[in-house]
């Protein structure tokens, strides 16, 4: 457990110690305010909701999430440093997990820091709780979904720029494969089965504020698969 | 301490490591000596359990690689090769993550840090950044954080590429007296590197261990040759038959003939007392002996025999 802990506070530090990461935050922040402000037309609108900002967190985390995974194994594996991490007294999964927390803890920290627009609406107006509030947990499970599948990727790789550029794809697949256009041309006995995968469709129900279970659980599982293939791929060096 | 039978790797169709036994007893320092490619990291990374043999069974400190590679690596210290750190963190910062992730209790952390970093005279860098340090600096943080948990094995993967004479005088230095406690394994291609740090040598060359003993024993058992370099005051015409009739002398070289009454011939024989021979050789013709020398063949010798020999 010590070992998940240390993994997670080491990466988490990590982040803070370059400047990209406040690139990234500034970035990521300027952007919803963006969004928030002009794109939702919220002075003309006058409506009191974060809907739109939350309608669009699964495309800004296209972008962000890949940005925060992509050196995560990608880094240690170019300059060797996985070697001493995964010769620790540890097991993989506990490193794998240790950086899943660490992203998801900076990731945590970057929707935080979009609170003062929820202060704001409810200042102006009377905002629905509930749906901010599922609007904050939805994201930060689409987030996490990202994360999962950003870090494995970047366990593919020693380069950062392709493990970025594969996540964003991966994700981006994930994200709109529920799409009407993609589900019509699928065969029949698929549609159900891709509907059910496609994060859009899961995402857009916790958007207006129901959180379900079966939303809990498909993000869970997804995740759980991605950190099971990034086990599977560090421990593949043992394979020959 | 480290036992390894008959530990088998390889790589896709290339046998990196090929059926190599050995055995270290506690608190010897073990230099792994062969060229690039002879299977010495790898060999490292079995041990570390970072990568698993093929066949064959390898033990640290009683526990198997294989089945239990939680508790080796919690035995063993080790610094891959060229050292790799995270440049990001400072030094103090690297040895606490060190610390913490090697479940060392948090009221001995500080203890044991302040410890590795005196060991390693990293003192008057502590405030610095790794990725601000010099290349030799980097390498003590990486031995400082080998040494944290205060480990029975040492796994020291050439330790000393990428300095500078006096960086590696002084690594080499720090490996000795560590070694004065601990079993250090270190590899190295550097030849004055395993004579200057080490009690026994494996030289291992395409996976398979070639020769072993002593830095001495190996020079002296090269081939069993001993040259030896001897002058006289005397006349060549009558000194070099009886050299050459005389037993167990199998080469002579002249190296200098004629000049003033004198003559020089390296003979190369290979009975170790030679010299002997030759003196009493010389005392019986009633020769001036002015030079006898015996030169054993250098580990660098033996090293280029052994590795290139067979092709």
């Amino acid at each position: 457990m010590s070992a998940i802990a240390s993994v997670a506070k080491k990466e988490f530090r990590a982040f803070f110690q370059s400047p990209i990461a406040y690139v990234f935050i500034t970035l990521f922040l300027v952007l919803s305010l963006w969004i928030f402000f002009f794109l939702s037309n919220f002075f003309l609108v006058g409506q009191s909701t974060l809907r739109t900002l939350f309608d669009w967190i699964p495309i800004t985390f296209l972008i962000f999430v890949p940005a925060v995974t992509m050196r995560m194994w990608a880094e240690e594996q170019k300059l060797g440093t996985a070697e001493i991490l995964l010769t620790f007294p540890v097991r993989d999964w506990e490193v794998v997990l240790g950086k899943f927390l660490a992203g998801l803890a900076f990731l945590a920290v970057a929707i935080l820091l979009t609170l003062p627009l929820a202060g704001t609406i409810a200042w102006l107006g009377n905002p629905d709780d509930g749906a901010v509030i599922a609007g904050y947990i939805g994201s930060l499970f689409v987030g996490a979904t990202y994360l999962a599948i950003g870090l494995w990727v970047s366990s593919l790789t020693q380069n950062q720029i392709v493990a970025f550029l594969i996540s964003i794809i991966i994700c981006f697949v994930l994200y709109i494969v529920g799409i009407p256009v993609i589900l019509a041309s699928l065969p029949d006995w698929l549609v159900p089965f891709v509907a059910n995968l496609s994060l859009g469709s899961h995402y857009d129900s916790m958007g207006r504020g129901v959180i379900d279970s079966r939303d809990i659980l498909y993000y869970v599982s997804i995740i759980f698969f991605f950190l099971f293939l990034n086990v599977q791929t560090i421990a593949s060096r043992r394979w020959s | 301490m480290i036992e390894v039978q008959n530990l088998t790797k390889t790589y896709g169709p290339t046998i990196a490591v090929d059926g190599i036994s050995f055995q270290i007893p506690k608190g010897e320092v073990v230099g792994f000596l062969g060229p690039n490619g002879a299977g010495k990291t790898t060999t490292m990374r079995i041990l570390t359990c970072y990568l698993p043999a093929d066949s064959g069974a390898a033990q640290v400190a009683g526990y198997d690689t294989f089945t239990e590679p939680v508790e080796v690596r919690r035995r063993i210290g080790y610094l891959p090769e060229s050292a790799p750190v995270y440049a990001e963190l400072g030094i103090v910062e690297y040895l606490q993550f060190v610390a913490e992730i090697r479940g060392i209790p948090k009221s001995e952390r500080e203890g044991r840090i302040a410890k590795a970093i005196e060991r390693t005279a990293l003192g008057p860098m502590i405030h610095k950044d790794i990725g601000q340090l010099s290349k030799g600096y980097r390498q003590r943080v990486g031995l400082a954080a080998t040494l944290i948990h205060d480990p029975e094995v040492l796994v020291l993967d050439e330790p000393t590429t990428g300095l500078d004479p006096n960086q590696i005088i002084e690594i080499r230095q720090l490996i000795r007296e560590i070694g004065r406690e601990k079993t250090v394994i270190l590899s190295t291609h550097i030849l004055p590197e395993v004579e200057a740090t080490c009690d026994r040598v494996l030289i291992i060359n395409q996976g398979k261990i070639v020769a072993s003993g002593t830095p001495a024993e190996l020079t002296r058992a090269a081939e069993g040759k001993v040259v030896c370099r001897v002058g006289f005051r005397a006349e060549p015409a009558m000194v070099e038959p009886a050299l050459r009739a005389a037993p167990g002398i199998e080469e002579i070289l002249p190296l200098d003939t004629g000049t003033n009454g004198t003559c020089r011939y390296e003979i190369s024989s290979k009975e170790q007392d030679v010299a002997e021979r030759v003196f009493h050789l010389a005392v019986g013709n009633g020769w001036v002996l002015n030079e006898l020398h015996t030169e054993r063949l250098s580990l660098e010798q033996v090293f280029t025999q052994l590795t290139l020999g067979d092709k």
